[in-house]
């Protein structure tokens, strides 16, 4: 198996795709003679030429716009987002028009469009420019919205987005674009959306994770003394209930490890879920693991306290494990300092 | 001196004449050029954009607007916010994350305020300061003060809705607004022909009813009075105004790139006309200064970035406790 980085693995992809289907096409700014600010289009230019590789003025409204309307009429376009806040402009696009195609063409429209986006924190980028904003979009029927955790599954992720006939929202955690793993390769390695991924089997808790909060939980769980079972949701619309039940119902206990504000955050559906459903077998109180409800800070060290890291998540987990009640949050218990 | 003072107090110096502007350039150009091998030497880290071979535009508008006017700007802030008044060292401090910096180190360099000189938190997300400085010019209009906003944003962002949107809306309420378009040459990596049908971004105004005018951004002194007459305007009632200023960034878009787009000999053709160089030949060659003088300065502006530098090093970091403040107004 070929050792990746993200961004090679996606520029694998969008390649293997548009090797496989000439109706796929890709616009965003500088993606094209550029190859992409993170370089996750290197080489689709030279090989598929200007009439499906381009770079758009900076207009995300115009063409994200354009690539609903070109998913409505036969093409199969990639939009690249730079990074995911820029959406903010062009989000009616997405969650109003692109969204509601299908339904209000009585099922003779579909929009098989892709919206590729970084998120995350990690990069010193400030609050604006590290968002991952899943809640901006999570609860819009009509989208799906998958998540990568690295290299190893961007690629079989990003080829299954591109094929589906609804508008998919692909994000990429920025800070693992560099980072190379094994990645398999090819049409046996596309990952079929609302599949989740058991990374890690074990019994005494289940913690259920999303792009870069995976690697973390898995460090966390590899080093603890208790034995986790580490989830990664990979597609959160629609997500996979079938593994969460059968996972919490043999552990009893549910975490979930989020890159988000705790507040509207993706966990908070997944412990409703499991809790509604799952309420006979749990063992403790499911937990959510999440950032506070602040800005995301400048600065390596606060950029760092602010993310869930494996420590914390370790320290969390083993609270909840020998109390069987919830840990606080790291910020309930802090001392303010005026 | 507080904060607010010494911002204030570094504005009206800068309005003293011809040596001011010319300090206030090179000040620019020594910090970048130290910003930027700070981020090499990785003393900070994150992004960082600067703007060397923009000065003349930065320092042409404070020149000419007043600190009670609001302006917006990019990013790509640093010279504006340190030609508008904002020290060295709030404005390093910020970029290292310490609790000297404008907003308390939680910021980094995209992030610079300074409300006692009319800096709005400058804008990292393309085009968006442009309707918020037409809002600020209607504070303006409605308080009926004569107070300005001025808008200062890139080439690559009059593609945005939000620039055609934030025009049109000035235009129509006759907004006291002044559009300042930086026209670098460049989006992030794109030349501007290669994004935008037209050559002069000036005659976008004309789908707005105002005027727009192509403005030499290389002589401070000519940015000074095109801004200059377009605040008269606007303060008068006579609405907004688009200027372009002609100009090219001399560094890549942000710290990691180095700009291998560029073709061969552009940047040597505009660097002819460097800005600070074409001043201070002038200046000395009618006598405003002499060599001396303007070497004095120099020094002067040598100094007051190392001490800035030694200063911000010396801070503290931002504490975690600073992360959460000012989420919500009280
Ligand atoms: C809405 C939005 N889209 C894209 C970006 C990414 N981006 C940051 S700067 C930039 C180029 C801007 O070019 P220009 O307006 O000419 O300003 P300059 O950087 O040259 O000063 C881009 C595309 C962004 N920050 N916001
Ligand atoms: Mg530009």
């Amino acid at each position: 198996m070929r050792k990746m980085r993200m961004n090679q693995a996606i520029a694998t992809a969008l390649a293997d795709e548009m090797r496989s289907n000439p109706d796929v096409v890709m616009f965003g700014e500088d993606i094209a003679v550029a190859e992409g600010p993170f370089k996750t289009s290197a080489g689709l230019l030279k090989e598929f030429g200007p009439s499906r590789v381009r770079d758009t003025p900076i207009s995300e409204m115009g063409f994200l716009g354009a690539a609903v309307g070109a998913a409505s009429t036969g093409l199969r376009p990639v939009v690249e987002i730079m990074f995911i806040e820029f959406i903010g402009v062009a989000l009616d696009q997405l969650v109003t028009e692109a969204a509601k195609f299908h339904y209000l063409s009585r099922g003779t429209v579909s929009v098989p469009l892709t919206v590729r986006g970084s998120i995350g924190a990690g990069l010193g980028f400030g609050c604006q420019h590290s968002q991952t904003l899943e809640s901006w979009m999570y609860s819009t029927p009509g989208i799906k919205l998958a998540v990568a955790s690295g290299a190893h599954n961007a690629y079989g992720l990003l080829r299954a987005a591109i094929r589906d006939d609804n508008p998919v929202v692909f994000l990429e955690p920025r800070a693992r674009y560099a980072k190379r793993e094994p990645v398999p390769t090819g049409e046996d390695a596309i990952i079929p959306l609302g599949r989740a991924a058991t990374v890690r089997e074990g019994s005494d808790v289940t913690l259920v994770a999303l792009g870069a909060m995976v690697p973390a939980a898995l460090q966390a769980a590899e080093e603890a003394p208790w034995s986790a079972e580490v989830i990664d949701l990979q597609t959160l619309v629609p997500y996979d209930k079938e593994t969460l039940a059968r996972s919490v119902s043999k552990t009893g206990r549910l975490v979930t490890v989020e890159e988000n504000p705790l507040t509207g955050g993706w966990g908070g559906e997944i412990t409703s879920f499991v809790t509604s459903e799952l309420f006979g077998d749990l063992q403790a109180p499911p937990v959510r693991i999440a950032c506070p409800d602040i800005h995301v800070p400048y600065g390596r060290e606060l950029e760092q306290r602010y993310l869930p890291g494996p420590d914390y998540i370790a320290q969390q987990v083993g609270s909840l494990l020998d109390t069987g009640t919830r840990p606080a949050h790291w910020w309930e218990t802090r001392e303010v300092v005026a | 001196m507080s904060g607010a003072d010494a911002s204030l107090d570094r504005r009206l110096r800068l309005q003293s004449g011809p040596a001011g502007r010319y300090e206030a350039m090179f000040e620019i150009r020594a910090f970048e050029d130290r910003v930027q091998a700070m981020f090499f030497e990785g003393t900070v880290h994150g992004t960082t954009h600067t703007c060397q071979g923009q000065e003349a535009v930065s320092v042409g508008i404070a020149a000419a607007a007043r600190p009670t006017d609001t302006v917006t700007c990019t990013y790509r802030g640093h010279g504006h916010a340190l030609a508008l008044g904002m020290p060295p060292v709030t404005v390093l401090a910020e970029i290292m994350g310490r609790r000297a910096g404008s907003v308390g180190g939680v910021g980094g360099s995209m992030h610079l305020c300074d409300t006692s000189v009319g800096l709005l938190p400058t804008f990292a997300i393309v085009g968006a300061g442009i309707p918020v400085a037409a809002g600020a010019a209607l504070t303006a209009q409605v308080r009926g003060t004569d107070d300005a906003a001025i808008a200062i944003f890139g080439d690559g962002a009059t593609n945005i809705g939000a620039f055609h949107e934030g025009l049109n809306l000035a235009a129509i309420w006759k907004l006291p607004a002044v559009f300042v378009c930086e026209n670098n040459q460049y989006g992030e990596y794109s030349a501007i022909h290669l994004t935008t049908p037209i050559e002069n971004i000036a005659d976008r105004a004309a789908s707005y009813g105002i005027p727009g005018h192509v403005v030499d951004g290389q002589d401070v002194d000519v940015v000074a009075s095109a801004v200059g007459e377009a605040l008269e305007r606007a303060r008068a009632g006579g609405g907004p105004t688009l200027l372009e200023m002609k100009t090219y960034r001399y560094a890549g878009h942000s710290r990691a790139d180095t700009a291998p787009y560029r073709p061969e000999g552009e940047f040597d053709r505009w660097y002819e006309r460097d800005p600070i160089n074409t001043y201070r030949s002038r200046l000395i060659e009618e006598g405003e200064v002499t060599a001396e003088e303007a070497g004095e300065i120099e020094a002067r502006v040598a100094r007051r970035v190392a001490d800035a530098e030694a200063t911000a090093s010396a801070d503290d970091p931002a504490t975690v406790d600073d992360m959460f403040r000012h989420i919500y107004a009280p």
